[in-house]
């Protein structure tokens, strides 16, 4: 069962990223995104963490990709333009993948001892837990991030202003 | 109970859960027309069966027959997902609501509840973060309007998405802080445990809701920003008729515009079964001993929906009285407003469970 | 009951996916979603990770991750409007005044 979902939605996920370097839309690409981040919301879920696949949904495909799109719809990016192809991308891009797909191909047939499974949602990570954590050991990171994100808003602000001069 | 029965169980519960939400929505369309009309002194549909009782189905059958027309200009693709995702998105979050306690039949037992399921100990037991789960779908339904207007390839769909998407997004934040209060008291983000948290009475007849402890404010907060999540009037200019020609819906002709519809009623459903189930108690109310003993085994059912019946009322009753919110006033009122309302509601709400733990 | 290195390599396709995708697109809108698919990426080898340490250090780690993402995704955005007014392109190559 946890092999037939875990390929399910990961069938899903790479399926999407293919998608995203295919497509010349730009809107397409966003949507294969918003694919991508949704399956990999389900495989955290595979993987116990409840509080971080619903934040990914929440955050991630709920209001980063739509602030993406927004983008796109402003500025009307339509279709993207035909590029001839760079010679390196051939020369060490091809090569590159059969190694790639090489090393992936001996890494899935390798024997496991069975201490190496892992089960489904195996570490349960529910939300009082996680906000523990942040709260006492990550609690100088969190009021960090908090003035990161308040820097990111008033940058925001002033370089999409229209200059008035 | 074993998987089998569980799936089962589950997709019966689905199944009539689906037709009561499809019901209730074509019959809050008639509601409006009727009670709006009556509010500007006309009556409101009553030709087609008692009291035009038959009103939805007429118009269910005139969406299905009238002529489906894709415009050529249009991007295919897109122009046929925005409305599925939109009514997916607006049919979904009632998965997670709790609308009555467990009920035992034909020897299973299982809480009224579509992602509810009854522990060892016979406690309904959901999904442990179901209000995040709630909030992400609501996130997830500004894609329905935000594509619908770019799909569309015209300049009136184009503003009226992006207006709407705005402000949905703008009122997504005080609507996720407003609820914040509730969870600070109840410490628990799944909704039945929400709704057990609020039984019990005072002095036997008045109910412990969140709503008489202390959460007032968020609750005005909460009704505030779901009228312009659900872009109802006053926050309804995105769709106005007199502004931008029909908004984001402008390109859309019979069964996708009804999908549309539909979508805006369930969305209105949505939020009211949420805002009964955390600030109202759910399905929660003081006991009324005086009704006969057949009755009582409804009560809990009776409560929900008085609840959600008062909700979409107090909906309907606000179209019919108050003008629309011009677009700077009503952003200006979302993040200047609401949002340090909510945020002071919070810190209150957190320094009063501090003091008392 | 699968193995742990089922998860990695998916990660590692979703970041070199990413990867290629920002070596080899021209319009920045997908360049900049590029980066975020290699966020994602490493986003679940954190999760995966931590479900095999048994730690939660993972999730936070994620969740910081996101903030940072979420701010970096807003302020790049609001660099690639300011960039079209003045440029009228989206495309990267042609945002080369500084080329001798």
């Amino acid at each position: 069962m946890h092999q037939f979902l875990f390929l399910l939605f990961g069938a899903i996920c790479a399926g999407g990223a293919i998608n995203l370097l295919i497509q010349r839309k730009t809107i397409n690409s966003a949507l294969s995104l918003i694919v991508v981040m949704g399956s990999l919301a389900l495989i955290y879920l595979l993987l116990g963490a409840e509080f971080v696949a619903v934040i990914q949904v929440i955050i991630y495909a709920g209001a980063i990709m739509v602030l993406y799109i927004f983008v796109i719809m402003l500025l009307n990016a339509g279709e993207e333009e035909h590029s001839k192809g760079s010679n390196v991308a051939k020369i060490f891009g091809i090569p590159g993948l059969f190694a790639g797909g090489i090393i992936g191909i001996w890494v899935l047939l390798q024997h496991r001892p069975a201490d190496r499974l892992i089960a489904i949602g195996a570490l349960y990570g529910p939300a009082d837990k996680v906000g523990m954590m942040l709260f006492t050991k990550y609690l100088l990171a969190f009021e960090v991030t908090s003035i990161l994100v308040l820097i990111a808003i008033m940058g925001a602000v002033v370089l999409a202003r229209r200059s008035n001069s | 109970m074993s998987a089998l029965t569980f799936l089962i169980v589950a997709v019966i519960k689905i199944a009539v859960t689906l037709g009561v939400l499809l019901t209730v929505v074509a019959y809050t369309v008639w509601l409006e027309r009727k009670l709006v009309g009556r509010m500007q002194n006309r009556w409101g549909p009553s030709r087609v069966g008692p009291f035009g009782l038959l009103q939805p189905l007429a118009d269910g059958a005139k969406f299905l027959l009238k002529e489906d027309l894709t415009p050529p200009y249009v991007e295919k693709n897109i122009y046929l997902l925005a409305p599925g995702l939109a009514l997916i998105m607006a049919l979904t979050s009632i998965a997670m609501v709790p609308i009555g306690p467990v009920i035992h039949l034909f020897g299973i037992s299982t809480p009224v509840q579509i992602t509810g399921v009854v522990d060892a100990s016979g406690q309904a037991s959901d999904i442990n973060v179901g209000i995040l789960i709630v909030l992400g779908i609501t996130s997830l339904g500004v894609y329905g309007i935000a594509l619908a207007g770019w799909s569309s390839n015209s300049k009136y769909s184009l503003l009226g998405s992006l207006r709407a998407s705005a402000q949905m997004v703008s009122y997504e934040v005080s609507l996720g802080l407003s609820l914040v209060g509730v969870l600070l008291m109840s410490s628990t983000l799944s909704l039945s445990g929400i709704v057990h948290a609020q039984l019990g009475t005072w002095f036997g007849f008045i109910p412990q809701w969140f709503i008489f402890r202390g959460q007032i404010v968020a609750f005005f907060v909460y009704m505030m920003a779901a009228f312009a999540e659900t872009n109802r009037i006053p926050f309804d200019l995105p769709e106005a008729e007199t502004e931008l020609v029909a908004g984001y819906h402008t390109e859309y002709s019979a069964m996708k515009f009804a999908m549309f519809f539909m979508a805006e009623y369930a969305n209105m459903v949505t939020v009211a079964c949420i805002a009964s189930v955390m600030f109202l108690g759910g399905w929660s109310g003081p006991p009324l001993p005086f009704l006969p003993a057949a009755i009582q085994a409804f009560l809990p059912l009776l409560w929900f929906s008085s609840k959600i019946f008062a909700f979409l009322f107090l909906y309907i009753w606000i179209r019919g009285t108050l003008p629309r919110f011009r677009y700077d006033q009503l952003m200006a009122f979302g993040w200047k407003f609401l949002f340090p309302l909510a945020l002071a509601n919070v810190i209150i709400t957190a320094f009063f469970v501090a003091i008392r733990a | 009951m699968i193995p742990i290195s089922w998860y990695l390599l998916l990660s590692a396709f979703l970041f070199a996916c990413g990867v290629t995708g920002f070596l080899t697109k021209r319009n920045i809108i997908t360049l900049f979603m590029s980066i975020e698919l290699m966020l994602n990426g490493v986003n679940l080898s954190f999760i995966a990770f931590a479900t095999r340490l048994g730690t939660l250090d993972g999730h936070i780690f994620v969740f910081f991750v996101m903030v940072v993402a979420a701010a970096e995704a807003a302020v790049g955005l609001a660099i690639i409007i300011s960039v079209y007014r003045t440029r009228e392109t989206l495309n990267v190559d042609r945002v080369n005044l500084l080329k001798l």
